[in-house]
């Protein structure tokens, strides 16, 4: 099998602070990364440039596009690369606010995604943006709310709602779950692993915490000072981690 | 013999980089070979390093040193060297772990947590669960618990959910740790019996088991682990 994305020695400065150093490393398809690290470890900025929304100083990103094979990122023109990150990709913000649009309805931001792909039919897009909200434990019968009257647990699903509708083959999430309550998190926790698995979706989840990571990630990047210091299976990083950093890490969760 | 575990040359070390790099020497040049239809009992006094030769074999700790290799679809797969992605594969199908605790996720049904292992190998979700209910029942654990998350159950409750999910893919490797520790009698002789009908079609089990009789019950070898002496690095 080929990977879904291949990346080679990616980095990015600012000035003289090291954003990102010589990060690499393949994604499958079905496959769920999660980065781990505190904050300032440089995950965040590894998530922006693996999306292509900030341009990186060294190191490439291939994808592997339907019928072409696994493309340099860098060769893509504007057009294509915007077309890609509307359909076959998705990107879960932290804040639900910056991934949707807080100005229409909860149905018209998941069909907005939709229409990328070409759907013109209203009420068909209507009834699948109705089919998602249900999909995400939202009632449909508030498709034509704005999501500013929902609760953060509800906008951060409708958010994943939206990502999801196009089918794309490779999600980023940056600390999905962070600004919830521990009760909102054990629901989308639970609703993510279950996409992914039901989807066979591939992503790439920043998070700083290692529970989310043991759920839902198939392997890990533990990344310290922009560098990734560990990389491996899920639950062998977490349970026999061999960097100092790591056993930092791990070592310094409170257990409940 | 039809060896679907071939162990050569183990050691595990753990550092501890944060009490001054202290090296801890659990396994050294440790070599086994099991069967399909042996169940071998580790065999050693707490703190042998039963524990860490089983979370060896599943991948879950990382060789110091040496091969592991388990059979899988044909061939020999070294967790030692594979890859996370080939762990995984090795794992989804042919090798299965029965922990001593469950490690429970969140708002899945105890149905579902059995089923799970099965939908991973494409399984339908009615025919999966169905087959966990049956696998439920044969445990005796009460029908009115399986549409609940296992969280708030009991510690034998709770084991034998993990029981029946560790057994529910037939997987031809069976990793036991402790499999009965929080059972009463007859409950944990429906284990000893599933684990009997998993060995009798042809599965390789290692296990660790505390009680005498249940080892005698199931054990066809003993495999003694010897501690290692303890040498605190400067």
């Amino acid at each position: 099998m080929n990977p879904l994305l291949r990346v080679n020695g990616l980095s990015k400065r600012y000035g003289e602070r090291i954003g990102c150093a010589d990060v690499g490393f393949d994604l499958y398809p079905g496959e769920v990364l999660a980065v781990v690290g505190e904050s300032g470890s440089g995950k965040s900025t590894l998530l922006q440039l693996l999306s292509t929304r900030l341009p990186a100083d060294a190191g490439s990103i291939h994808y592997q596009i339907t019928g072409r094979g696994l493309v340099d990122m860098a060769h893509l023109s504007e057009a294509e690369r915007r077309w890609l990150l509307r359909t076959d990709w998705g990107f879960v913000e932290q804040n639900p606010r910056d991934g949707l649009r807080m100005n229409v309805s909860a149905g018209a931001n998941v069909g907005e995604r939709l229409m990328a792909t070409g759907a013109r039919h209203y009420g068909q897009i209507r009834a699948t943006a109705s089919d998602w909200l249900a999909r995400v434990e939202l009632d449909p019968a508030r498709l034509d709310e704005l999501p500013a009257g929902f609760s953060g647990g509800m906008q951060q699903r409708l958010q994943i709602a939206r990502n999801l509708v196009t089918r794309p083959r490779l999600v980023f999430m940056d600390e999905p779950t962070a600004g919830l309550d521990v009760s909102v998190q054990a629901r989308l926790l639970d609703l993510m692993r279950e996409l992914v698995t039901d989807l066979g979706l591939a992503a790439v989840i920043v998070t700083h915490d290692l529970a989310v990571a043991r759920l839902l990630a198939h392997r890990l990047l533990v990344m310290r000072q922009g560098r990734v210091v560990e990389t491996g299976l899920t639950d062998q990083v977490l349970d026999d981690p061999q960097h100092p950093y790591t056993q930092l890490l791990v070592s310094s969760v409170l257990q409940v | 013999m039809n060896s679907l575990i071939h162990v050569q040359g183990l050691a595990k070390t753990f550092v501890l980089h944060h009490r001054d790099g202290a090296q801890i020497p659990v396994l050294d040049d440790v070599t086994l070979d099991v069967a399909a239809g042996e169940c071998v009992a580790l065999a050693g006094p707490s703190g042998a390093g039963k524990s860490t030769l089983l979370r060896c074999l599943y991948g879950n700790y990382l060789a110091s040193a040496g091969s592991i290799r388990i059979r899988h679809e044909g061939h020999w797969v070294d967790l030692a060297r594979a890859t996370p992605r080939e762990i995984l594969a090795v794992r989804r199908k042919s090798l299965g772990y029965v922990s001593q605790f469950l490690r429970v996720i969140p708002r899945v049904s105890t149905l579902d947590v059995v089923a799970e292992p099965l939908r991973e190998l494409g399984v339908a979700a009615d025919a999966a669960r169905e087959r966990a209910a049956a696998l439920l029942a044969r445990l005796h654990l009460p029908k009115r618990l399986w549409s609940l998350p296992p969280a708030t159950f009991s510690g034998g409750e709770q084991q034998r959910v993990n029981i029946a999910r560790g057994l529910i893919a037939e997987k031809p490797v069976l990793l036991l740790d402790e499999p009965t520790a929080s059972l009463d009698v007859a409950n944990a002789e429906r284990v000893a019996q599933l684990i009997d009908e998993a060995r009798q079609r042809g599965a390789a089990v290692v296990g660790i088991f505390h009680d005498p009789a249940i080892r005698d019950r199931l054990a066809t070898r003993l495999f003694a682990v010897e501690a290692q002496i303890l040498e605190l690095a400067a």
